[in-house]
């Protein structure tokens, strides 16, 4: 699945940063039709995490009630250098994944 | 049946979500699941909502709770309802110390014009919440397309 | 006298073709200017536009080598900076005669240069291509020819924008020229520009082309949809850009 994440490529240590993700996902809610009328099933992604050097800093449940093309955007304390990495499935099953190194000084 | 169990029967049906009286707020089991029944104080958290959504497929919010985010005091989680999307538990997101910031934003979906509500539950186990009314023309979910 | 006479008829082509823009230059509004103010930022902001998913894909689908050729659009164009591109389409092709769009251009490189096959309307990948090729005239006016070979479809297009049709009977001037600005239930008419297509419609919650934005109206007009594609579909869309002349692009738009 694509995704954006912007996250602040260096910064100090104990600086709060702002990370925003964008993921493209329909979302769908289950409560469409298609062309035929038959309901199109639901299918939205239901867990996103964000784990930094390997320990979750962040995780949302999501449900229909959040937007096609999920935005979310959170702080996290720049502790040490290293990788952020969000991780997100949907309810069919399918998992996305994308990793953004981050540089912290001091 | 007698006359006594007929109006207590009709009271209840009338409390389902939805009801033009609504004597019941219908978020009240939802919360109770989240809260085993402590209470909620309104305080502490700020729900930003558009007064007017542009659509109601795509409306931006931040949800802000005042906490220093330290070991000893922060916010665990923020939790947010409907009370009229078909699915009113609309987000869970769980923070912690290492959050810095008790603050998110995104964009929902909103299935008419309601009240959205934030319940913040803090580290020493109090819940707080903030609520916004919104008008919605463009309803998600049942303005189909 | 004959000087005269046809001094009056000069006149009067220069007074119809300057009643012919029902729009002028100068009060030219872009449909982000009918946008609540929520939905403007949204596309402002670079990061959050969710159109942008579809920009980037184009970024990558452009490098990666398709067809029978095994050539990705970057190897013709290495050195090419697609800025611009956009604003001149719909164009006359040379080889074929035939107006194109931008939908239509990348089909024309991938089945007669690349030995690939056609996208259809509204796919993934064409979407994001023509998004990310719209995307380098970011800013840019919209400055597309009606001269030439071009002329014809321009009238034809004109024609088409002014045609009565579907249950409603209107035409596209009676919303676009005469009723912009003002309310249809709960929404402002917008004067009905292209400069921001691909969009990211609200309504469809995802990205669409300038094409099955025109079906939507038609649908909304109770009026029989054409397949993509339609000749019809691709002079009006000149007729669009001559009538949007001077309007940055703004791909990808956000819309309602």
């Amino acid at each position: 699945m694509a995704a954006r994440i912007q996250i602040p490529r260096e910064a100090r240590r104990g600086e709060v940063i702002e990370i925003r993700i964008l993921i493209q996902h329909p979302m769908e809610t289950g409560y469409r039709h298609d062309d035929v009328g038959h309901l199109i099933r639901r299918n939205v992604i239901n867990v996103l995490s964000c784990r930094y050097n390997g320990v979750e800093v962040f995780r949302a449940d999501l449900s229909s009630g959040i937007s096609a093309n999920p935005y979310v955007q959170f702080y996290t304390v720049a502790e040490a250098s290293g990788d952020l990495e969000f991780s997100w499935i949907d309810d069919e099953g399918e998992q996305g994944s994308e990793r953004q190194a981050i540089v912290v000084k001091g | 049946m007698k006359r006594r169990d007929f109006l207590a029967g009709a009271a209840g049906a009338l409390a389902f979500p939805g009801a033009a009286l609504a004597q019941v707020d219908p978020l009240d089991p939802l919360v109770r699941a989240l809260t085993n029944g402590a209470q909620v104080r309104k305080g502490k958290v700020t729900l930003v909502l558009p007064q007017l959504a542009d659509n109601g497929n795509s409306v931006p919010i931040r949800i802000t709770v005042d906490s220093p985010m330290t070991p000893a005091d922060h916010v665990k989680s923020i939790h947010l309802y409907s009370e009229r999307n078909p699915v009113p538990n609309m987000a869970n997101f769980y923070l912690g110390p290492r959050a810095g910031k008790a603050e998110i934003n995104s964009r929902v979906r909103l299935a008419g014009s309601q009240r959205v509500t934030a319940v913040a539950k803090l580290s020493d186990g109090s819940f707080w919440y903030d609520a916004a009314p919104i008008v919605v023309t463009l309803s998600a979910c049942l303005d189909e397309s | 006298m004959r000087r005269l006479a046809l001094a009056a008829v000069a006149l009067a082509a220069g007074v119809v073709l300057a009643q012919e823009r029902a729009i002028p230059p100068g009060e030219l509004k872009s449909g982000s200017a009918f946008l609540g103010s929520d939905l403007r930022a949204l596309q402002n902001d670079d990061f959050a536009n969710p159109g942008m998913l579809w920009v980037e894909r184009g970024e990558k689908l452009w490098s990666e080598p398709v067809g029978k050729k095994t050539l990705a659009c970057a190897s013709c164009h290495k050195d090419q900076s697609m800025r611009r591109i956009a604003t001149s389409y719909p164009k006359i092709d040379k080889a074929s005669g035939n107006l194109v769009n931008l939908e239509g251009r990348i089909n024309l490189c991938r089945t007669g240069r690349m030995g690939a096959e056609p996208l259809r309307y509204e796919s993934e990948e064409l979407l994001a291509l023509t998004a990310y090729v719209a995307r380098q005239s970011l800013g840019a006016p919209i400055a597309a020819r009606i001269d030439g070979a071009a002329r014809a479809h321009f009238e034809a297009g004109r024609a088409a924008y002014h045609q009565r049709r579907g249950q409603m009977n209107l035409s596209c001037a009676h919303c676009h020229d005469a009723q912009w600005g003002k309310r249809l239930l709960s929404e402002t008419i917008s004067q009905g520009h292209p400069n921001a297509y691909p969009a990211y419609r609200m309504e469809w919650q995802t990205m669409g082309s300038l094409e099955r934005r025109l079906r939507a109206c038609l649908s909304g007009i109770r009026a029989e949809m054409l397949p993509y594609g339609s000749q019809e579909y691709l002079d009006l869309e000149l007729f669009l850009a001559w009538r949007a002349q001077g309007l940055p692009i703004e791909t990808p738009g956000v819309r309602r």
